[in-house]
């Protein structure tokens, strides 16, 4: 009797050992190289692929989805294009720490380095821009390594992971047996316990300040919702202030009398002074990147730093830090509460008060105070009318990159993590329309809306057709002020007035494209309208375009102008800069 | 200049597994994060666990020699990153294979340089010589500068391979 053949395929194999990993859909792109694995899904019903237009895009969405749920988002595209295509996104997840799986067709292995047709060297391309990748070159280690991939994205600091799948292992045939344990990496291990000793000095440190803060990230998202559970715990034990990144939105209620908002390039002027002013400095999960120092060299120049991070290479990459811990954000949360708790320390209170007193009246400048008037709709107004609301309901936001996404960080108040995905780290336009199907499939209910501008939005317009398609009734909030507004303020500020290429001549009519894809297209340009208009929006269950018309010239304040220090903000039009820029400045991005 | 400005160079040992691609990922982080390679080896060292040993010799202030070993550490086929230049006294060894052409006075004064130098004749023709020098960088560089006068015609170099001394493991 012959040996019995082995029943699955290695695209079988694959997407149950997806299933195995509790995925729960697949977005991606179909192409020659994954037609395997598109059949071997188009025969299952427990793992719907869902497809979108464009690999980009496909990555966005998982990025969206993983965001949103604290789960490993999966992306599926074949060779060649379909992989160059995602790089965007694997960059993306990377520069933002999102766990993300990404297969990708590749050509079978005997053509490999022939340039045959959709060939790309997909190991070699994505190796800069995931935190791992492999090639999988036999179907035997085809189970492994999807396992293997899971554990390594979701490990220690989050990111993406590309599995390269030639397609005669796709073809060939293996069994399929499911892990008996969790599958790890036979040696990565990311240290997520904090050293005791470490926080037991971090605990006095804080104890002792006088003029404290708090500054939290993404890294406190990604330990998941508990971690932030555990920051408000602790914070509200200390009494201390606390501002937080742009990744970190969330991770701190907004509506805290403790919460100063966020701080950087476009932070608050009380956050970013507090920053500047303040004797010891709490990072939990942030990596001092440039948006948020500013001028290094003047970056809070009196402080004591703690950081807690979970990628040791964070630490001292930018700013030299006094007590750096190595730890996951929830474990060395709990770990200062329970020191904190057992010591019980005397906190200089006298001081704490003086220091809250000096917070006040920054705070007191009210820098995001803006003019609305009758006529033009500013976008800062826009979005405190689209906050009033949702402010009741179960709603998720995404942006795009630009002044509507400083905006919506500033205007928007977020209570709880996980409720708002932006590209913090790349800043790709494009992102937010994508990222918003990846919310919607994972919270049906929800409410989720992209605040998008008018030049972001056509970067992935296309993906309107797939909003139809699975009829998420996702909302496109557009701030449209018909520049690159961002672009356009730098140019204003930084170049003369001189207007280079911001200034989008055509653009389409955005309710008709709406309608064209099957969407509702609504537009408002009358300040009296708008809550209607927002009103209307989230009435109908279906996917919306609001195109609002805002006030062409209106720049994002506060703002640190590049190579200029926390204590050398801009408040608002009328404010000018202390000194001209420096050219060390106008070299910064 | 205080001493965080100061350059200094340092040989790191990086223990890996032994996969496609991995010297590609080392080297990319270094040229896409801006640091400098002065010398780098890569073996495999041992078969059954499938691991190589990378020897880097790198140049850096302390914090970006900080940064550079973080962040090999963080590759994740990357098992252990030492800095034997901060981690206790070590030895480092290179290999050279150093051609000369000759005749004459030239021939018979690269002849007797080598013997000072201990370097082995490994290839000899009527008209030159090839050698086999080992020794630390210093010891290799200066025997290839005496040979540029005595007709040197080529050099191969291994690069830099080094251990601690004493009897630990990497």
């Amino acid at each position: 009797m012959k040996p019995e053949e082995p029943a699955t395929t290695g695209a079988d194999l694959l997407v149950k050992a997806l299933i195995d990993e509790e995925v729960e859909v697949v977005f991606g792109y179909p192409g020659g190289a994954v037609l395997p694995i598109y059949d071997s899904l188009f025969k299952q019903n427990r793992l719907p692929p869902f497809l979108l237009h464009h690999e980009q895009a496909a990555v966005h969405a998982a990025e969206g989805y993983a965001r949103s749920t604290g789960k490993v988002g999966v992306v599926l595209v074949t060779s060649g294009p379909g992989a160059t295509n995602a790089v965007t996104g694997l960059t993306d997840a990377l520069m933002d720490s999102i766990p993300v799986v990404c297969l990708t067709g590749q050509v079978p292995t005997h053509l490999i380095g022939n340039d045959a047709f959709q060939e790309a060297d997909t190991t070699g391309i994505t190796r800069p821009c995931t935190k791992h990748n492999y090639l999988v070159k036999a179907v035997s280690a085809l189970a492994r390594t999807v396992h293997e991939a899971f554990y390594v994205a979701r490990s220690g600091r989050p990111g993406p992971v590309v599995i390269d799948l030639p397609k005669d292992v796709l073809m060939n045939k293996y069994d399929y047996v499911a892990p008996d344990k969790p599958v790890q990496h036979k040696s990565y291990r990311p240290q997520v316990k904090p050293e005791l000793a470490r926080i037991e000095q971090a605990i006095e440190l804080i104890a002792g300040a006088k003029k404290p803060v708090f500054y939290t990230g993404g890294g406190v998202v990604n330990s998941g919702p508990k971690a932030s559970k555990l920051l408000a715990q602790f914070v509200h034990l200390t009494g201390y202030p606390i501002t937080n990144t742009l990744m970190g939105l969330g991770t701190f209620p907004a509506s805290d009398k403790q919460f100063l908002g966020m701080l950087g390039m476009h932070g608050t002027y009380e956050a970013n002074l507090a920053m500047y002013h303040c004797d010891v400095l709490i990072n939990i999960g942030a990596r001092f990147d440039d948006r948020i120092t500013g001028k290094l060299t003047e970056f809070s120049p009196h402080s004591k730093k703690i950081h807690i991070d979970i990628d040791p290479s964070s630490i001292n990459k930018n700013v030299r830090v006094d007590l750096p811990i190595v730890g996951d954000a929830g474990h060395a949360l709990q770990e200062l509460i329970r020191v904190w708790k057992a010591r019980q320390p005397r906190t200089d209170l006298k001081a704490l008060k003086a220091w809250w007193v000096e917070i006040d009246g920054w705070r007191g400048r009210n820098c995001l105070a803006y003019k609305q008037d009758n006529e033009t709709i500013k976008p800062q107004y826009a979005l405190e009318r689209l906050y009033h609301h949702i402010k009741d309901r179960d709603h998720y936001i995404t942006t795009e990159v630009g002044q509507h996404q400083m905006w919506a960080a500033q205007f928007l108040k977020f209570e709880q993590p996980n409720r708002w995905m932006t590209s913090g780290g790349l800043g790709t336009m494009g992102y937010g329309l994508p990222a918003a199907m990846g919310v919607q499939i994972a919270h049906p209910e929800a409410l989720v809306i992209d605040v998008a501008g008018e030049a972001s939005i056509m970067m992935n317009i296309q993906e309107l057709s797939t909003v139809a398609q699975y009829r998420l009734p996702v909302k496109i909030f557009i701030l449209n002020n018909q520049y690159m507004g961002m672009v356009r303020q730098w140019q204003e500020l930084l170049h003369g007035g001189r207007y280079s290429e911001s200034y989008m001549e055509s653009l389409p009519d955005f309710v008709k494209l709406a309608e064209a894809f099957g969407a509702v297209g609504l537009r408002c340009h009358e300040p009296a309208k708008l809550d209607e208009t927002i009103k209307e929006m989230i009435g109908v269950n279906r996917p919306v375009v609001v195109d609002v018309l805002v006030d062409k010239t209106e720049n994002c304040f506060p703002m640190i102008p590049s190579g200029a220090a926390h204590n050398d903000m801009l408040l608002g039009p009328d404010d000018k800069a202390a000194k001209p820029t420096s050219e060390e400045g106008m070299v910064l991005v | 200049m205080s001493p965080s400005d100061l350059v200094a160079s340092h040989t790191i040992s990086v223990l890996v597994d032994n996969e496609p691609g991995i010297l590609a990922r080392v080297v990319g982080l270094f040229s896409g994060r801006g640091y400098n390679i002065e010398s780098l080896t890569v073996a495999e060292t041992d078969a059954k666990e499938n691991l190589s040993r990378i020897t880097i010799v790198t140049k850096g202030t302390p914090m970006i020699i900080e940064q550079i070993k973080a962040q090999l550490d963080r590759l994740v086929p990357v098992h252990r990153v030492r800095d034997l230049t901060v981690e206790g006294p070590h030895i480092e060894r290179e290999l050279a294979l150093v051609k000369v052409r000759g005749t004459g006075d030239k021939r018979v004064e690269a002849l007797r340089l080598a013997d000072v130098f201990r370097a082995k004749v490994i290839d000899a023709k009527t008209d030159s010589f090839v050698f086999e020098v080992t020794g630390n960088s210093d010891k290799v560089q200066t025997f290839v500068g005496l040979m540029e006068g005595l007709g040197l015609v080529d050099v191969g170099r291994t690069g830099i391979v080094a251990m601690s001394r004493g009897g630990e493991a990497l």
